[in-house]
């Protein structure tokens, strides 16, 4: 992970003329939310179908395998934050007070990656090449977001390729306050309503087939 | 996890069917398109094929029955087990059960090669649905049977088969259900072990509400039960004393 950020914070930051003590935090901050929102929603599509022999020998709550999922997914993110700290240390670019409303912000991508590894777990039961078009869909998201490149390198055009991506938001939530700022309203809003509309719907899926998970697997 | 007074189970006129799935139709790609172009595109868009694993499978089981599952391969008991422990919701058809149901048909489920012998116990336990504080209680006379001494300390990867098996034995024979789910099979370790995993898995049963064991084992089904229900083909084809059920599994092996 540190490596990663490395080089593309150095590759990129070059290549944009970036200030580096602006650019290699916010890289890495980015890299390091986006792999925990990523892994979140591909892990979640394979969660039941890895559990395959589990879920055929003994009836246990669905829920538990999404939450051991979640759990192991949030502990590698709290090692690798670890990287963000010492980008941050190398470039004494302390972040402010600010900080603390990434707990919050951290909390809500949860929310919404339980909901969203849920609906995926059932349905990739069923369709065994939703994981890899998710996947696919996943690395495309990552350039159109702004993770690797500044939002203002756009100079205020095109702005839609970031507004109306929900991850963009989500991401927000926990990157900005590491980065000293407050995420937006439009970004607490989104994720607020994301986790509200994701939740209805996924449990609607998991009340109507439910029960069809064990024969699909 | 503590016993309920009166176990009983009731199975009403049950059907269980299995979809089975081509590559074609486990892709949502091709299954979008052949639905998007009314199968013009692709006509590998099939009716799905479903096997009949249980039809109108009525039984009822009442407190202290001990019943074993007769059949042949692929009749269904198996399908049983997992309907009884709530795996496989049917179809069609009412249940009601009282009392919760623990399946003991792979007895490592759940243990992990990388973790301690102790990890295991809590591991394995807590799949089985004990407590942290019933394992706790319970980790002694667990560590006693399954005779590793200190070996408990160490992953469960570096035992032999024989020892990961007793183990798994000793934990999974740690319960007190109402309702015991046993799929052929059991037993576990050497000779000298299976003895006494032997008094063992009959103290189990003696304390359990409701056996259900499927089988084909003659001389362990007269020892552990007495009711048996034969199956055929998802069917079921009688229920009653041990000897009349297996009089009739008898003639039907020969009528074939």
């Amino acid at each position: 992970m540190g490596v990663t950020i490395g080089s593309i914070g150095l590759i990129f930051g070059t290549l944009f003329g970036q200030d580096m003590h602006q650019f290699l935090p916010f890289v890495a901050a980015g890299t390091i939310v986006w792999a925990l929102l990523s892994t979140l929603i591909i892990d979640g599509c394979t969660t039941f179908v890895s559990s395959e022999s589990i879920i055929r020998q003994i009836k246990l709550p669905y829920s538990i395998y999404i939450f051991r999922m979640v759990w192991r997914n949030l502990i590698i993110f709290a090692h690798n934050i670890w990287v963000f700290v010492a980008t941050v240390v190398m470039f004494s670019a302390w972040p402010n007070e600010m900080a603390w409303l990434a707990f919050p912000g951290l909390l809500l991508v949860l929310i919404n990656g339980v909901w969203i590894a849920l609906t995926l777990a059932i349905f990739s039961a069923r369709f065994r090449d939703i994981p890899l078009i998710v996947t696919s869909a996943l690395q495309l998201l990552y350039l159109a977001t702004p993770i690797i490149w500044l939002p203002n390198s756009l100079r205020g055009q095109h702005t839609y390729l970031y507004e109306y991506n929900p991850l963009y938001h989500l991401l927000e939530l926990v990157r900005a306050p590491l980065l000293g700022q407050s995420p937006t309203l439009a970004n607490w809003t989104v994720g607020v309503v994301l986790a509200l509309l994701g939740w209805t719907f996924s449990f609607a899926v998991f009340a109507r087939y439910r029960w069809r998970i064990p024969y699909w697997i | 996890m503590g016993q309920i007074a009166m176990a009983s189970i009731l199975l009403d006129k049950i059907s269980v069917h299995f979809p089975v799935y081509d590559a074609t139709a486990r892709s949502i790609k091709n299954t979008l398109i052949g639905s998007a172009s009314g199968g013009r595109v692709t006509t590998d868009v099939k009716a799905h094929v479903s096997v009949q694993a249980l039809t109108d499978f009525s039984l009822k089981i009442d407190h202290g029955e001990r019943v074993a599952l007769v059949g042949h391969n692929g009749a269904g008991k198996s399908t049983v087990l997992r309907v009884l422990n709530g795996i496989y919701e049917p179809i069609a058809g009412r249940i009601l059960i009282e009392g919760r149901s623990v399946p003991l048909f792979d007895m490592k489920l759940g243990m992990d090669p990388e973790s301690t012998g102790y990890e295991n116990i809590v591991l394995r336990g807590m799949y089985i649905g004990f407590s942290r504080a019933e394992i706790r209680e319970r980790t002694d006379e667990i560590a006693d049977f399954a005779e590793l001494g200190s070996f408990l300390h160490l992953p469960i990867k570096t035992y032999s088969t024989g020892m990961a098996a007793r183990l798994a034995f000793a934990i999974s024979t740690a319960i007190e259900p109402d309702i015991l789910l046993i799929d052929e099979g059991v037993g576990a370790g050497d000779a000298a072990f299976l003895e006494k995993a032997d008094r063992r898995l009959e103290d189990l049963i003696k304390r359990t509400r409701i056996l259900i064991f499927a089988s084909h084992n003659e001389q362990l089904v007269r020892r552990w039960c007495n009711k048996a229900v034969l199956l055929e083909k998802g069917r079921l084809m009688g229920v009653g004393p041990l000897d009349q059920i297996f009089s009739q599994y008898h003639s039907s092996l020969t009528s074939k």
